[in-house]
């Protein structure tokens, strides 16, 4: 309401509103509300013209009631009248309704632009300044589109009002935000930016806010204001603080303006003129240097606005990283602040640390402050802030810090806040890899992590435990020492079980020396928790247990009683039952050297994902895997009991099996197939086999495809290509389209066209989380001799955000230069849940990509093949079938390779002919291949020759690894 | 069944809060004021449901009576419990207004011990109640009031105790009727029904046993079949036909099953003794005649015509004719011959007000409606004209033909009753649409 003079109260006005608030019910008021609507009816109906007050009056009070939620159906008309009035409180009425009330689509639209444009070219500054608040207040598109081009003018004209200038300023950046298509900015630009050097401090202030919402758009036509910015921020940093009188906030020169002069330098890298970057480097310094003066006054008004330019200068000096000594000085002054009073002020210093962390320069001074975070994180009592710490803490850990903080996180996990536990436990998890020099000392930490939030402690953590344990010989002994010792406690997470049982199963033997802890005490630890486990980690332990049989042929009995009891052999659980069963069998039945290779120790883990399960999981999951499989072993079922009596049995169990695979991560998986594979065919191969795929596929790969840690080393440079990418890349080599890579996070397809010798290939990433992934980008290298350049290969970014469960899809041009041999290489990096995501693959684009089939008779064919007769144009391979030699499957194979097929060209049937020419940029390439297949051999022999030495080489090898 | 009963007054403040049952938490009193009191659109449906608790609420002048109920309930019968509650409070301390229940909110805790058990309703027989739930301080029953208590309330005849005796034997006998009705401009009737009730007030001394005979069509014509042919033809005609009929529980409902005769021992003082329905062959008291014309868009032309539709010697009373205006009234002008017209804005009609009208009679009103142009491109609804009335006869025909009193024990005989009947008609909802 407006601040009414004594002849100006609306009496009616207050009346009606105490009223209203008088009303006992809802009824009342509403009975109320209509007699004062049928009065305002009949006023308005009403023959005798209204005068200025009553039609005020009347605005006023369809105005509050349309406030206390009732519609409003008529007025607009007297409102819009009242625009055209001289006095400025009824004008103000009326914009105040129009600016409320009236929506983008009336028709009374007409009629209050013209009111505006009225009041915008008259010489008054107050109603300018109405006719301004109204435009930004409604916003709307129709409004834009009148005054967009008008209000710049308002704006830079000379002759105009710093109050209205300022309002132009405003109004100007709410019509930007609304509908930025329609304020063009054009010739005004210069002078917008101009507009920094106003005489008039509040000018000023609005014009900056419009000038960094448009600069962030349109950065290059602002970059003028970069040294405007500075020269007034010096101006102001260095003003004594009475200079600015009217802009003096608490004895700080323009606070406000100081703030939004930094942020708006933030949007700009550092300038590149040394004396404007001088004296930016001199304003820094001295704001620096003033939050090390003595307050002016004890007021919290005074110390906030200070340290809010503060927060703002060291914002601005990290997003420059280039001055080692300011950024050192910054450093310093937050480690001051991490000890102050306000807890606002340590959260926000914790907060900057975090960013000044990543920077090369203050990295080590942050270091310093070391104990100082940790101590916040012990005793803070904002949980917020204790987060803040954590994250720092996390920022700042290097190898030299590494065992100090993963300690002390350590010792407050067992205190911290249930809302942070999880992420601490991954931080600490991330940071104890990540830094580890001794493995012993990492096995420490996990199984301290286990030990006190087992709760909150991830799959991903645990198996990465034991990856590493059965990676590295070193470490073996002590962790199942370490394990077992921490086994001893009377309640231990199920998560220790996990590991216990696993470690224990595969090293058992290394501590079973020790008369503590010989097998039977060892075995009976284990089984004393098993009653208290849920499903899979039982599953885990009876097969800790059949492997406790080979390596302590003396527990035999023991286990056997154990596996026999009716509660396993019995288990309502399909999958205790059957391991109880299949491993009571497999005890009873094999020889000790059958369970030696059987129960053999787990080979090391890949350090990614491994082929076979790379493989595997291709075939859209398990249970498609597993069903050519199956058929095998109940043919072999039928086979080996001579009709089959006790096959279907076995094969219906294992039928059961693979289409239920079971959640839990199994020791006896099919990461164990190649010992079983050279496992005789004996009486137990047959169980044997149907543990192969009984292992279950879906569970074994969760082991050892942990997506969070191991295919991610954190660091920032490109990983090397994962182990299994040329594997990969052989897949593609007779074919165009497919899955590229797979892992828990991320699937990456491919499709792919090539035409003479360019290419398009089409790469889709599909997030295969629910969560989010943050600057996800990606990088395509040409190794070694690429570079020369053979291969041009042009990408289009990505969009640097990928939602949970979206695919986005990246275009990328390729052109083959000349022949080639190497694959170019694919860097992938996102960050997943806070860890960065770091993965390498070889893009699969060979050579063969650019054939162009050519025809040819039989003659030419021969005529050809003898041209080519040098020996360093023919390439050469005699090799092994690594497949089956079906001729429909080989012929696909070959007409996917690019080249044409010729018919009836050799003399042997059986041999394969093909005729291509590789186009690349500089030259063409023909090509002539010859396959002869040996069946009764199982060999192949391939030839090739062409007219250039390296092509029917590289030819060669890519096209061997294929039949 | 009832997990919590709750009392309101307007403002949404907890007058009083009885919960029955553990599912029905302390803050399901907030839930209900909330979402209901305090709704920013009005909420009409008496049944609401939040939060997997249903809440049923009636409201008598500005108190607000919520059951609430995590069980799948009979409706019907938690607002039947809601409305016995009020007459129960009604016949205790008159008028239910904030001010009486904070006054009397002992008597309203200790009435909700007594009419509901662990949700489950009692007996909320008003007089059997007032025998011992009384708002005199605490009166130490002696040992044999206390077993009469006792034998009575758990008795066959809850509703009685015995050893009554007045010096007058009296009888009043209402019948009360609300006829709704809602009527097409073009005078054809799209819905109509009366429902009534039989209001007795008895005091008779002993265990007196009455019987109730009235005009209902299966009884005459059961008589008439049974007797004279032509007298039951000529009977028929006046005879009504009872839709469905609810009694109070002193009816021997076997009897009523068997001979269609309503014989009861009566409880003392006020009770209801059956409700009723009746649909067809209904006197319709009055007729509206509406007529509007619309002139341009800124006039609207309203003439009302009623008439009485009854014997000239009768006169009806308190009619109210209520003619709704459209939402842009600017202003009204008004000519009546007979009554009150007056333009009420707060309520957005016309109010015309008769108080005595003979029957055979008609009487007008006209009206000439300003109306203001809006932006509003709505057309105005045009609700119905509704009318208030009361008559004293049953629009639904129903007669009293004998209620006798029979008391084998005392010495007083049918003819020393004195006995009082009357009738009473009144609008319900009584609409016509123009």
């Amino acid at each position: 309401m407006p601040a009414v003079s004594k002849g100006d109260g609306m009496r009616g006005l207050a009346v009606f509103i105490s009223d209203i608030r008088n009303c006992k019910s809802k009824e009342a008021e509403i009975k109320r509300i209509n007699k004062e609507l049928a009065n305002i009816r009949s006023k308005f109906k009403g023959d005798k013209a209204l005068d200025g007050y009553s039609k005020k009056k009347y605005v006023c009070k369809l105005l509050f009631i349309f406030l206390l939620g009732h519609d409003i159906d008529f007025g607009h008309m007297e409102a819009v009248n009242l625009l055209s009035s001289n006095k400025y409180t009824e004008k103000q009425i009326g914009y105040l309704f129009i600016s409320v009330l009236v929506n983008s689509n009336s028709e009374l639209i007409r009629l209050i632009n013209n009111a505006i444009k009225n009041d915008l070219s008259s010489r008054n500054p107050t109603f300018m300044c109405l006719a301004l608040h109204c435009i930004a207040n409604v916003g709307s598109r129709e409004m834009a589109e009148a005054f967009a081009s008008e209000i710049p003018r308002i704006l830079v004209a000379g002759d105009t009002m710093d109050s209205v200038k300022q309002s132009a300023a405003l109004c100007l950046l709410r019509l930007y935000k609304t509908s930025p298509d329609l304020v063009l900015m054009g010739e005004w630009t210069s002078r917008v930016v101009h507009l920094l050097n106003d005489q008039h401090m509040g000018v000023v202030t609005a014009a900056i806010s419009l000038i960094t919402c448009l600069s962030q758009k349109n950065p290059d036509e602002f970059k003028t204001c970069v040294s405007l910015a500075v020269s007034r921020l010096s101006r102001i940093v260095s003003s004594a603080s009475t200079d600015l009188q009217d802009y003096t906030y608490y004895f700080v020169p323009a606070p406000w303006l100081s703030c939004k002069l930094l942020r708006l330098l933030q949007c700009y890298p550092p300038p590149e003129d040394g004396a404007v970057k001088g004296r930016l480097v001199e304003c820094l310094e001295t704001i620096l240097n003033k939050a090390q003066e003595p307050p002016k006054s004890k007021k919290v008004q005074h110390s906030n606005a200070k340290n809010a330019i503060l927060f703002e200068a060291i914002s601005l000096i990290i997003h420059y990283d280039s001055e080692p000594n300011l950024l050192v000085r910054a450093c310093n002054q937050l480690g001051q602040f991490l000890q102050h009073r306000e807890t606002n002020l340590r959260y926000l210093a914790l907060e900057s640390m975090c960013t000044l962390a990543s920077s090369e320069f203050s990295h080590e001074a942050v270091k310093t402050h070391i104990e100082t975070v940790i101590n916040a994180l012990k005793t803070e009592r904002d949980v917020s802030v204790r987060q803040r710490a954590a994250d720092l803490l996390y920022a700042m850990c290097d190898r030299s810090n590494a065992k100090q903080i993963v300690a002390e996180m350590l010792s407050y996990l067992e205190t911290a806040d249930y809302s942070i536990r999880e992420e601490m436990v991954l931080k600490v998890a991330i940071l104890a890899e990540k830094y580890a020099v001794d493995y012993s000392w990492y096995v420490d930490t996990i199984l301290n992590l286990i030990r006190i939030a087992g709760d909150y402690v991830s799959e991903e953590v645990w198996y990465r435990v034991i990856q590493i344990v059965i990676n590295r010989d070193d470490v073996q002994g002590y962790a199942a020492k370490t394990v077992f010792e921490a086994l001893q406690a009377p309640a231990c997470h199920e998560n220790m079980v996990k590991v216990g049982g696993y470690i224990l199963g595969e090293f058992g033997n290394l501590i079973a020396g020790d008369p503590r802890s010989s097998p039977l005490v060892q075995f009976n630890l284990l089984h004393s928790k098993f009653h208290l486990c849920s499903v899979p980690t039982r599953a885990l332990l009876l097969s800790a247990y059949i492997k406790f049989i080979n390596l302590f042929p003396e527990t035999k009995a023991t286990i056997q009683e154990v596996l026999r009891c009716d509660s396993q052999i019995r288990n309502s659980d399909v999958e205790l039952q059957q391991r109880a069963v299949e491993y009571l069998k497999l005890s009873s039945i094999a020889s000790t050297d059958v369970l030696a290779t059987v129960l053999e120790e787990m080979p090391p883990f890949p350090e990614r994902e491994s082929s076979i399960l790379a493989k595997l999981k291709k075939k859209k999951g398990p249970g498609a895997v597993s069903v050519p499989e199956l058929d095998d072993s109940k043919r072999e079922g039928g086979e080996l009991n001579g009709g089959g009596d006790r096959g279907p049995d076995t094969a219906g169990m294992s039928a059961s099996n693979a289409s239920t695979p079971s959640p839990s991560a199994d020791l006896l998986g099919i990461r164990s197939a190649a010992p079983i594979g050279a496992a005789p065919a004996s009486a137990g191969s047959l169980l044997v086999d149907v543990f192969s795929e009984a292992g279950p596929a879906a569970p074994s790969a969760a082991v050892n495809d942990d997506g969070f840690l191991s295919s991610a080393p954190p660091s920032e440079d490109p990983a090397p290509p994962l182990p299994e990418a040329d594997d990969l890349l052989n897949k593609f080599v007779c074919k165009n389209n497919g899955v590229l890579f797979e892992n828990q996070l991320l699937q990456i397809g491919i499709k792919s066209e090539y035409r003479q010798n360019l290419g398009r290939m089409y790469l889709f990433y599909g997030n295969k989380t629910s969560a989010q992934f943050a600057s996800f980008t990606t990088t395509v290298s040409c190794p070694g001799e690429l570079q020369q350049p053979q291969l041009n290969v042009q990408t289009k970014p990505v969009e640097p955000l990928v939602e949970g469960g979206a695919q986005i899809q990246q275009v990328l041009n390729i052109e083959c230069i000349t022949d080639f041999s190497e694959a170019p290489l694919m860097n992938i990096k996102f960050r997943y849940g806070g860890a960065l995501q770091n993965l390498t693959l070889k893009l699969p684009v060979t050579i063969n990509k650019f054939f162009q089939p050519t025809e040819m008779t039989s003659h030419d064919f021969f005529s050809r093949w003898k041209q080519l007769s040098q020996p360093q144009q023919e390439a050469q391979k005699i090799f092994k079938a690594s497949h089956g030699m079906d001729t429909e499957v080989l012929k696909a194979k070959l007409l996917g390779l690019g080249s044409a097929l010729l018919d009836n060209v050799d003399p042997n049937p059986e041999n394969y002919v093909c005729a291509g020419v590789i186009q690349t940029k500089g030259q063409q390439v023909g090509c002539l291949l010859r396959l002869e297949p040996n069946a009764q051999a199982q060999m192949y022999r391939l030839t090739l020759r062409s007219s250039k030495d390296t092509v029917s080489k590289r030819l060669c090898e890519l096209l061997a690894e294929q039949f | 069944m009832i997990g919590g009963l709750f009392i309101y007054n307007h403002k949404g403040e907890v007058l009083i809060s009885r919960v029955y049952r553990d599912d029905i938490g302390r803050n399901a009193v907030d839930a209900f004021r909330v979402n209901v009191i305090h709704a920013r659109q009005q909420v009409r449906s008496p049944v609401t449901n939040i939060a997997r608790t249903s809440f049923f609420h009636v409201k008598r002048s500005n108190i607000w009576l919520a059951a609430a109920t995590k069980q799948n309930v009979n409706a019907t019968m938690v607002f039947e419990f809601l409305y016995k509650m009020c007459d129960v409070m009604a016949a205790y301390f008159g008028k239910i207004s904030e001010e009486n229940v904070k006054n009397n909110f002992v008597l309203i805790y200790e009435l909700l011990d007594e009419i509901l058990d662990f949700g489950y309703p009692q007996n909320s027989e008003t007089g059997a109640l007032k025998t011992f739930i009384t708002q005199q301080g605490i009166k130490s029953a002696s040992k044999e009031e206390q077993s009469q208590i006792t034998s009575q309330v758990t008795g066959q005849i809850g509703w009685r105790r015995e050893g009554i005796k007045y010096r007058r034997n009296e009888l009043f006998l209402d019948v009360l009727e609300s006829v709704n009705l809602l009527m097409s401009p073009q005078g054809q009737v799209l819905s109509a029904h009366v429902s009534g009730r039989v209001v007795m007030k008895s005091y008779l001394s002993g265990m007196p046993e009455c019987k109730f005979g009235m005009n209902d069509k299966i009884v005459i014509d059961k008589q008439g079949k049974g007797g004279k042919e032509d007298d039951g033809a000529k009977s028929g005609k006046q005879s009504i036909a009872i839709d469905d009929c609810t009694f109070h529980q002193c009816v021997r409902l076997s009897k009523f099953d068997s001979e269609r005769s309503i014989s009861f021992i009566p409880p003392d003082g006020d009770y209801e003794l059956m409700r009723y329905r009746t649909t067809k062959d209904i006197i319709l008291p009055f007729r509206v005649i509406p007529l509007v014309r619309e002139v341009g868009r800124t006039k609207l032309e309203v003439k009302v015509v009623i008439k009485s539709n009854f014997k000239s010697s009768l006169l009806a009373q308190k009619i109210e004719v209520r003619i709704p205006t459209p939402l842009n009234t600017s202003g009204v002008q008004l000519i009546c011959m007979k009554g009150k017209a007056k333009y009420k804005a707060s309520e957005n009609a016309i109010v015309w007000k008769i108080k005595r009208m003979a029957g055979m009679k008609e009487s007008q009103i006209s009206a000439e409606i300003e109306l203001m142009t809006t932006n509003d491109k709505k057309k105005w609804a045009r609700p119905p004209i509704s009318m208030n009335f009361e008559v004293p006869f049953a629009p639904s025909g129903l007669k009293v033909r004998y209620l006798k009193v029979f008391e084998p024990k005392l010495n007083y005989s049918d003819h020393d009753v004195i006995k009082w009947v009357r009738y009473i008609g009144r609008s319900g909802i009584y609409e016509t649409r123009c």
